[in-house]
């Protein structure tokens, strides 16, 4: 029933497609009638989202209580809701493929591979941590894994992502870079000069905006008057496409098709996908600003909920193996918060000494 | 063996020879390779030589994306302000990006960037901008005085592992200087004495190194040995040179182009109270830009600027051998 709902959902977005041409409408009819076409997605991929988006669910889940209870301090801001981008989006790219994230980067984070308990202790600020606990929630980094950065100031990770692009594209092979970023960082300048540069020099860059319709605390109608961020780029005519943000399927396969087609050496390329932002901008945050969803409504939308009943229906799981999903993520972050307890803060004189590269240091 | 060659082309110089030693270094920016004849261009292709749109922010972003994925871009801003435009890039990501990994990266680039452009270019090319970097843990921050310098300057901001400011003084553009041939490295955090001295210390940088050296002649002689050290690298500091020529003359001039309240001066000055207050047997002055923007008009501008006769003048008023202006 809720595949139903998603499709009509789905439906009634506007079609962006690559340039408007007969072909493109085809295939984005033949993509709206289902987002999950057996050719798409099968069994193990499936199997692997729905892993994937419960990990980030409890995850985040956790670090926001957490944060309540002062265990996780300073600015957290949660990507509850949107798991769905990250996990359609992150489970197709390589190690060697890099991803730039910003503020909301847990998600992006855990689902490029990042090791779940290193990315707690970084939150927890323990030395075990993903970057030592010195750049904390806004600033994971995890090169190993192909996260190359993310930025705590909105829209600074477009051009770093366009250079990254720069050193695959000189360097010959497929590498492809992502780029996340919300709606909000589309006003700000860093973003026209990094796109009319990512087209003019056709890098393999591919522009992954979460748009959650509300740039911090103020929506989208207070910052611009063009309907959609696809429109925004129009111009540039490269290709674009919007796709439902919680339908997992739908980023799947959107974004496969743009990844193929970059590592193919094309570019760039922009995935808006509509999302839902369930908490507030930042953990803590009152949201006067706003009507929140209500969760009827809410579990409609929820991109976990959608895929478990797909996979149901399909009977690629029964109802057992669905609980022991959810059941295996919470505890994987149970025992990602004793491995954070466990890991002692950073020395200080170890941090003093990170400020400057030395010849034959790490990185 | 060494050729003379005037200060720009000793940095040209250095940026071709890092080209040709590695692969990795990339050189772009505004205006650049405007034509096919360009020595850059065709010398290493326009895969690494590139001209980009007036786009600061994605200019230097990208530097710092390319240098995260183990390039080592040189960016070619021109005006040292048109960094200002890009400052989250320059100061929030560049310089922070090592630290907040936990030392996981590094981020090897260069911006190039003229300053100091005072021959009528009035308020917005004219500035002295490197002592805000100062304050950015992350950045190094290199201010060549002569040809020698900006040839060996620049050949080891390119191999440094971190974000380096480049900033070349616009009005020693054209000054020839005695170059050394072939690879060679001038290592950062190593001040110059430029000319010995026993009576006073001066401290001085870029195009003020001239003023100070000029102020030193004249005040030969009267009887006067000032000791000129050009310390070449803000970032790291050589502030043990700096002390130990305190150390031994006992009277500190700092000049400094910039407007005095964001002159280097005032943070060397800080180092010497700190570390050198024993050996002074009299306080520091600073010979600095007034706290103006760079006027247009030509008698205004050199008011406000320090020049050969302020700095001799500061020189015998530490010393005591002038009259305190009432």
């Amino acid at each position: 029933v809720r595949c139903v709902r998603s499709s009509a959902r789905h439906r009634s977005l506007p079609d962006v497609t690559s340039r408007g041409t007969r072909k493109g409408r085809a295939v984005a009819a033949r993509r709206r009638a289902t987002s999950f076409g057996p050719d798409d997605l099968d069994v193990d991929t499936a199997l692997d989202l729905l892993t994937t988006m419960w990990r980030i669910r409890c995850f985040e889940e956790r670090v926001g209580k957490l944060h309540h209870s002062l265990q996780v301090h300073g600015l957290i801001h949660l990507s509850i809701g949107a798991e769905g981008v990250a996990a359609g989006v992150c489970r197709q790219l390589r190690d060697d493929d890099a991803v730039y994230s910003g503020h909301r980067a847990h998600g992006h984070a855990l689902a490029k591979g990042a090791p779940m308990d290193r990315v707690m202790a970084e939150l927890m600020g323990r030395s075990g941590g993903l970057c030592q606990g010195l750049g904390g929630s806004m600033h994971l980094v995890d090169v190993q894994h192909g996260l190359m950065g993310a930025t705590g100031v909105v829209g600074g990770n477009l051009p770093m992502a366009a250079g990254d692009a720069l050193a695959g594209q000189l360097r010959g092979g497929d590498h492809v870079t992502v780029v996340f970023f919300g709606d909000g960082a589309v006003q700000a300048g860093h973003f026209s000069e990094t796109v009319n540069l990512a087209a003019l020099w056709e890098l393999p860059l591919i522009f992954v905006c979460e748009n959650n319709g509300f740039a911090e605390f103020t929506p989208r109608s207070a910052h611009t008057k063009v309907a959609s961020v696809c429109d925004v780029v129009a111009p540039y005519d490269f290709e674009r496409r919007i796709v439902e943000g919680a339908d997992v399927g739908a980023v799947w396969t959107a974004f496969g098709e743009y990844l193929r087609a970059a590592r193919d050496g094309r570019g760039p390329f922009l995935l808006e996908c509509s999302t839902h932002r369930r908490r507030g901008h930042y953990e803590g945050d009152q949201q006067s600003y706003r009507d929140a969803l209500a969760d009827a409504e809410w579990a409609e939308l929820d991109p976990i909920a959608r895929l478990q009943t797909l996979a149901l229906e399909r009977g690629w799981i029964d109802a057992q193996r669905a609980e022991r999903i959810a059941a295996a993520a919470d505890a994987e972050v149970t025992s990602a918060v004793e491995f954070g307890r466990g890991s002692p803060p950073v020395g200080t004189r170890d941090a003093a000494d990170l400020v400057y590269a030395v010849p034959g240091a790490s990185g | 063996m060494s050729h003379e060659i005037p200060y720009i082309a000793a940095i040209n110089e250095a940026i071709h020879l890092e080209m040709a030693r590695d692969d990795d270094v990339l050189y772009y920016g505004q205006n650049l390779a405007t034509t096919e004849n360009d020595e850059f261009l065709k010398a290493f292709g326009g895969d690494r030589v590139r001209v980009t749109p007036i786009s600061e922010t994605a200019e230097i972003g990208m530097a710092v994306g390319a240098a995260l994925a183990g390039l080592r871009p040189v960016v070619e801003l021109y005006m040292a302000e048109f960094m200002l435009v890009a400052m989250d890039q320059v100061v929030n990501e560049a310089p922070r990006f090592r630290y907040m990994s936990g030392g996981r990266v590094k981020v090897p680039m260069v911006l190039k960037a003229g300053y100091g452009f005072t021959a009528g270019w009035a308020g917005q090319h004219t500035g002295c901008i490197y002592s805000m970097f100062l304050g950015i843990p992350g950045l190094k921050v290199v201010l060549p005085a002569t040809a020698a310098d900006a040839k060996g300057l620049m050949a080891t901001a390119i191999r440094d592992d971190n974000p380096v400011c480049f900033f070349h003084h616009y009005l020693l553009t054209l000054e020839p200087g005695e170059v050394p041939d072939g690879e060679y490295l001038v290592p950062f955090g190593e001040a110059a004495i430029r000319r010995p001295g026993t009576d006073v210390t001066i401290v001085a940088t870029g195009w003020m190194v001239g003023k100070a050296l000029a102020a030193a002649e004249t005040l030969a002689g009267e009887g006067i040995e000032a000791e000129v050290i050009d310390p070449r690298t803000l970032a790291p500091l050589d502030t043990a040179t700096i002390l130990a020529s305190v150390d031994k003359t006992g009277h500190v001039v700092l000049v400094d182009q910039a407007p005095r309240h964001a002159a280097a001066s005032g943070i060397i000055a800080g180092e010497i109270a700190e570390h050198g207050f024993g050996s002074l047997k009299a306080p520091i002055k600073q010979v600095t830009g007034l706290d103006t923007t760079i006027p247009y008009s030509q008698p205004m501008e050199a008011f406000v600027l320090p020049d050969e006769a302020k700095v001799a003048g500061a020189v015998r008023e530490v010393l005591g051998t002038a009259p305190v202006a009432a």
